[in-house]
């Protein structure tokens, strides 16, 4: 720790935003649930989402420079006390997570009231906002433990979010089933993980054990724990052969619990994955090379072509996006694998872009299962000539989620093309190429399912109405314009990579 | 020659091995039992395998409770020959379990959903109505499609 580290005491407003960010939506749900009024769930949700949108913002803009806040909860300071610290990195994640929140509470509003019973809207508002609250929390966080205890919060609810769509099928209960056994089994891998940390070091602060880690160098209760870590929170991103959660759970859930989790749930995992691989574990050392190019590579390069493989030949349109939920998750991991700043940089681009993406298309799907009556494929038939503004939305969205220049998805497939070959990876660079024509496919499905084929004569359907209009369209937008305008999602994943790569060093400042 | 087999180290690291029988134990019936109830049993003992690991490694050979002695002026009297448990795991640990029952009595609330929905909570029966609700709508909506499914 260097000299010039000033100790931290929360004077105004603006110094606790961080643990702001994270008490105003946990905050939120025992509220909703006291006041216990449909009419007032609503508005208290989307009040508290957006105050946490308006601060991930201005955190994000404190520490673009490349610094990091950190804040002392309760003013014990670390190692001792719970620290929350805010780097580019994680402010970035923020951004998305509440971004998107924010963003699917408007759309959620007409989806939830048409897929969930009246009785539950109260409460599923309240889960809602808990597991909203978990998730900031997992990123905001630089303790340890206390990202375990949000990854609980954040899984807990987001079970009972998913179970909510037995309304609509009763295949969402064993969805919620499998997610619950899987989700445990990874959290508890992660705790183990932690303890043999805590037996090697005698700390939970992050950056704390990182400076031991460093100082002591690896032996085998380090390696043990990185072990339980990488998997247990594999099982969490749904690292390719740790999947299987994933699909029933994105297809049974309610769309707007489908939308939000698309977009953030998996996301928040690789960014606390991110954060121990290299911040808290040095990537410096030799284990943690070898997983990477042992594991990660081929794993990720599997997902890439299996799930993209399967989602061709799916026939409901909700699982189809699931699987290439799969697939795009591979990406990621490639770009942790290259281990240089331009990999990781394309990762934390990725997750924000795919992240817009997947919500945007979830949206459309959503939108237009207010009248098919179904996600599958016949289903939809024609629906993008009754509903043209939706149809569109879906159509940039999916152009975005192949990678055509011009949309987000480009710009993150491309850098990482880049950062493939600044390794000499040549073979790779083709690979990522070769598996977004497999997008090509599906995503042509969509088109051919929605333009090419002729409506259900006894089909209702209408355009959208506005409230869920204009969150597609924002999350549609918003794949076109990072497309052209890079320097807010580039710009921040370039200074975070750096961040992330200076490892133990970077942790401490 | 060095001893063959390490009895001390073997005896004194008891608890460890506990933990790993019953990690193992625990998650071979998640993954065995076609119950969904003796599954929730299964994850239940791998979670308390962990409370297990975390309470072995706040204990301290000759550790007491980590109490200050104070005198009765309030003075604390700091005694070096004195070992203290470390209480740290043991406060982690409590958060653990609440998360522990926190997900048994969710996994529970599921399992009578699934019941009243499935009638039945046997992980084989229940897969065998799935795979005929998929072959259902495989060959309502792949038919649609033209074969194309």
């Amino acid at each position: 720790m260097a000299a010039e580290e000033t100790h931290h005491v929360a004077k105004t407003f603006m110094d606790h935003l961080p643990v702001l960010q994270v008490v105003i939506p946990l905050f939120a749900a025992p509220i909703i649930i006291f006041i216990g009024k449909r009419s007032l769930a609503w508005p208290i949700a989307f009040a508290a989402s957006a105050a946490a949108f308006v601060i991930s913002c201005l955190l994000l803009m404190q520490v673009l420079d490349g610094g990091f806040i950190s804040y002392h909860v309760g003013g014990w300071a670390p190692p001792l006390g719970i620290e929350y610290r805010i780097d580019a990195a994680s402010a970035l994640v923020l951004a998305l997570i509440s971004g998107i929140g924010t963003i699917v509470l408007p759309f959620a509003y007409e989806s939830v009231k048409a897929e969930i019973p009246k009785k539950n809207h109260t409460l599923f508002y309240a889960c809602f906002m808990l597991c909203f609250t978990g998730l900031l929390g997992m990123v905001a966080t630089g303790d340890a433990f206390n990202v375990f205890v949000f990854l609980e919060i954040s899984s807990l609810s987001t079970y009972v979010l998913v179970a909510q769509g037995a309304e609509h099928n009763k295949r969402a209960l064993t969805a919620a089933y499998d997610y619950l056994i899987m989700g445990t089994i990874g959290a508890t891998f992660f705790i183990i993980g932690l303890a043999m940390l805590y037996m090697a070091t005698g700390t939970l602060n992050m950056a704390d054990l990182a400076d031991r880690i460093a100082e002591e160098g690896t032996n085998r209760t380090i390696r043990a724990a990185f072990a339980f870590i990488v998997v247990g929170m594999g099982l969490k991103v749904a690292i390719y052969p740790l999947h299987h959660w994933l699909p029933n759970a994105y297809t049974f859930a309610p769309s707007a619990v489908s939308v939000f989790l698309a977009a953030t749930a998996t996301k928040a995992a690789i960014y606390v994955l991110l954060r121990f691989m290299f911040s808290v574990f040095n990537p410096g050392f030799v284990f943690e090379e070898w997983t990477l190019y042992i594991v990660f590579i081929p794993f990720s390069l599997l997902a890439m072509f299996a799930a993209s493989f399967v989602a061709v030949f799916q026939t409901n349109i909700k699982r189809m996006l699931a699987y290439s939920s799969i697939a795009q998750i591979g990406y990621m991991l490639l770009g942790i694998a290259m281990l240089n700043a331009t990999g990781l940089s394309a990762t934390l681009v990725h997750l924000v872009n795919h992240g817009i993406t997947k919500a945007a298309l979830f949206m459309g799907v959503g939108a237009m299962l207010l009248y098919s009556g179904g996600a599958f494929y016949n289903n939809l038939n024609g629906l993008g000539r009754k509903m043209p503004l939706t149809g569109a939305a879906m159509i940039a969205s999916g152009l975005s989620l192949i990678g055509v220049p011009g949309t987000a998805g480009f710009i993150s497939k491309w850098v990482l093309v880049q950062a493939a070959f600044e390794n000499g990876w040549w073979i790779i660079a083709i690979a990522i190429m070769l598996s977004s024509l497999l997008a090509v496919i599906y995503v042509w499905r969509i088109f051919e399912v929605l333009y090419l084929t002729e409506p259900n004569p006894d089909s209702t359907a209408k355009e959208a109405p506005i409230t869920m209009l204009i969150p597609m369209w924002i999350l549609a937008g918003a794949c076109i314009w990072f497309g052209f305008d890079t320097e807010l999602t580039l710009g921040s994943a370039q200074v975070a990579a750096e961040g992330l790569l200076a490892g133990s060093a970077g942790m401490a400042h | 020659m060095e001893q063959l087999i390490d009895w001390a180290f073997i005896v004194g690291h008891i608890n460890y091995w506990l933990f790993i029988v019953l990690m193992m134990t625990g998650l071979y019936v998640v993954v065995a039992r076609g119950n969904l109830v003796k599954k929730i049993v299964g994850l239940n003992i791998f979670q308390v395998s962990v409370f297990m690991l975390y309470i072995s490694i706040g204990k301290i050979t000759g550790g007491t409770a980590p109490i200050y002695p104070v005198d009765l002026t309030g003075h604390i009297e700091p005694d070096p020959s004195i070992v203290y448990s470390n209480p740290l795991p043991h406060v982690l640990i409590l958060t653990a379990i609440v998360v522990g029952i926190a997900t048994t009595s969710l996994g529970l609330a599921l399992i009578v959903r699934i019941r009243e929905a499935y009638d039945t909570i046997e992980e084989e029966e229940i897969l065998k109505i799935e795979r005929q609700m998929t072959a259902e709508d495989n060959k309502e909506y792949g038919a649609a499609m033209g074969g194309r499914a």
